[in-house]
């Protein structure tokens, strides 16, 4: 577990890309994981079914804000429909690094409220799909 | 530090997990005895021997098997009476400090509580003694009121009197788990009894730490749990005064609590029984009655006195790390506080902190603690937080400032 804090997600953490909020919000959600506290809100701007633009904020462990950070670069010119599939591989991809079961949830938060911005309601927890 | 030579060695030994490593091969540093206390091999031994040896229900059977589980589940009640100063009769067996405040917030605060009654927490409450009030004060339309904290988590107690004004009763935690803050009961009780309130206090983190009295501290009831102090989980203990109790009406209903049942009308046993429907958790509570026996062996006054040198040692040890960001919450005064300490690292997050110290075999909670109140009232979105127990050394405390200088080297602090 201490392998996940490298520096490219301290560099998320400290540095989050396209964190805020924009100014068309099409689609948009928020979460919390109940067990930690960590919130995460995802802002997204479509033009025809694509992502053009994407924010988010929160707050919580470098693993929910590194892991969001990073999504947010993958999902920009996505379609919806595909951001509405996207798996807990995607993340763990992303991170690049093997994640605690006690920390899973953290790692899905921000791919929950991604997914539930995408298809307009609360999405379940990707971990247990 | 330690009073008696050897005695620390001697208690480690008690407690087979301690001997365990971890996955990692790391000696298990387990500092979060306020969540969950480890548990002694005599412990552990009483649930084997009840199972093995008299397995049998309580209070009903006529058999030698039955009265001797009989005998221990009742003599199980009688040790933890001593234990608070209490009469046999005035310990009700319940789950978890969770029910028995439940308990009372149905049964007594039912009967007693009107609208426009006044209820007095404080703003260290934990959920379990928040909730169940503010549940109360929604069936009733009593007022919630609280007595504050400064930003240190000391207790303010200049407004005590006017907060007491037309309050019912008063609800407050012995011990912060969040802070380790020590209320002065002493002070707090007999004001609230001349404002004509009625007291409870929530001793989840008092009995397990300090000598506890409650017919010297005059508290008209006092909740715990037997899983924070050496025992099993899932058996608590619910002190009330005999006189508040035998005014009560039943919470939950059935068998074991009845004196005369007809088909349409019930009376009901008198207190501890009316209020232990159902087969009762047998062999948790003996096993809780070796607990305390255990507890008392060692005896209190050394835990109280080996924690406050603990925690003192921990306090100068963290303070270490002050200049590189570490921030240390709650009274900095040993003596106030019961072997609890909340911190932060610079803006490592508590749960990456936490796990950063499991790798190092370090057990702390990282969280908002079942305290979300107090989290928002000082602007915490979550806290580290070590505590201590009789097994517990300063090479625990060491171990816990390696693995923050480990953290710190990870998050280039």
């Amino acid at each position: 577990m201490d392998d996940f804090y490298r520096d490219y997600i301290l560099d998320h953490y400290r540095h989050p890309r396209n964190f805020g909020h924009l100014e068309r919000i099409d689609a948009q959600a928020e979460d919390l994981n109940p067990l930690c506290g960590d919130q995460i809100r995802m802002e997204l701007e479509l033009d025809d079914g694509v992502v053009k633009d994407v924010r988010f904020s929160g707050k919580g462990c470098a693993i929910s804000q590194a892991s969001a950070s990073m999504l947010t670069e993958r999902v920009k010119g996505m379609k919806l429909d595909d951001v509405a599939k996207l798996s807990k591989d995607a993340v763990l991809e992303d991170v690049g690094i093997g994640i605690s079961p006690t920390r899973m949830k953290c790692a899905m938060l921000g791919l929950r409220v991604l997914k539930s911005a995408a298809i307009g309601e609360l999405a379940g927890w990707p971990d247990e799909e | 530090m330690i009073a008696v030579d050897g005695k620390i060695e001697q208690i480690i030994a008690d407690f087979p997990i301690l001997a365990r490593p971890t996955s990692r091969g790391k000696r298990l540093v387990y500092l979060d005895s306020a969540a969950t206390s480890q548990k002694p091999r005599a412990v552990i031994q009483a649930l084997v021997d009840y199972y093995e040896q008299y397995n049998a229900n309580i209070h009903r059977g006529v058999y030698e098997l039955a009265a001797r589980a009989t005998a221990e589940f009742e003599q199980a009640r009688v040790k933890l009476a001593r234990f608070i100063g209490a009469e046999t009769n005035e310990i009700v067996w319940v789950r978890n400090t969770t029910e028995a405040v439940n308990l009372v917030a149905y049964s007594w605060g039912n009967a007693n509580v009107r609208a426009g009654d006044a209820i007095l927490l404080t703003e260290l409450e934990h959920h379990s003694d928040l909730v169940p009030w503010q549940l109360l004060a929604q069936r009733t339309g009593a007022e919630l009121r609280f007595i504050p904290v400064d930003e240190r988590g000391r207790y303010v107690l200049d407004d005590l009197d006017a907060l007491l004004d037309g309050c019912k009763l008063v609800a407050c935690a012995h011990v912060s788990n969040t802070l380790g803050t020590i209320l002065p009961l002493d002070v707090v009780i007999p004001r609230a009894h001349a404002a004509g309130a009625v007291v409870l206090v929530d001793g989840a983190q008092g009995a397990p730490h300090l000598a506890v009295n409650v017919k010297a501290l005059d508290a008209d009831f006092y909740t715990f749990s037997g899983h924070k102090m050496l025992g099993p989980t899932g058996i608590g203990v619910l002190y009330g005064k005999h006189e508040l109790l035998a005014g009560m009406p039943p919470f939950f209903s059935g068998g074991d609590m009845i004196r005369k049942v007809g088909y349409a009308q019930t009376t009901f046993a008198d207190p501890p029984r009316r209020f232990e429907a159902g087969t009762s958790n047998i062999a948790d509570a003996i096993a809780y009655g070796v607990a305390v026996e255990y507890l008392q062996g060692v005896g209190m006054e050394w835990v109280r006195e080996h924690e406050r040198a603990l925690t003192a040692y921990a306090l100068q040890r963290l303070a270490e790390f002050e200049p590189r960001g570490l921030a240390i919450y709650g009274p900095r005064d040993p003596a106030a506080i019961s072997g609890v300490i909340s911190f932060n690292l610079a803006d490592v997050h508590a749960h990456d902190l936490a796990s950063i110290l499991d790798t190092e075999g370090i057990c702390v909670r990282a969280g908002h603690h079942c305290t979300m109140p107090l989290m928002e009232k000082m602007g915490w979105s979550a806290t580290a937080r070590a505590s201590f127990y009789i097994y517990n050394t300063e090479a625990d405390v060491d171990a816990l400032c390696a693995g923050i200088e480990k953290a710190a080297r990870l998050f280039g602090i």
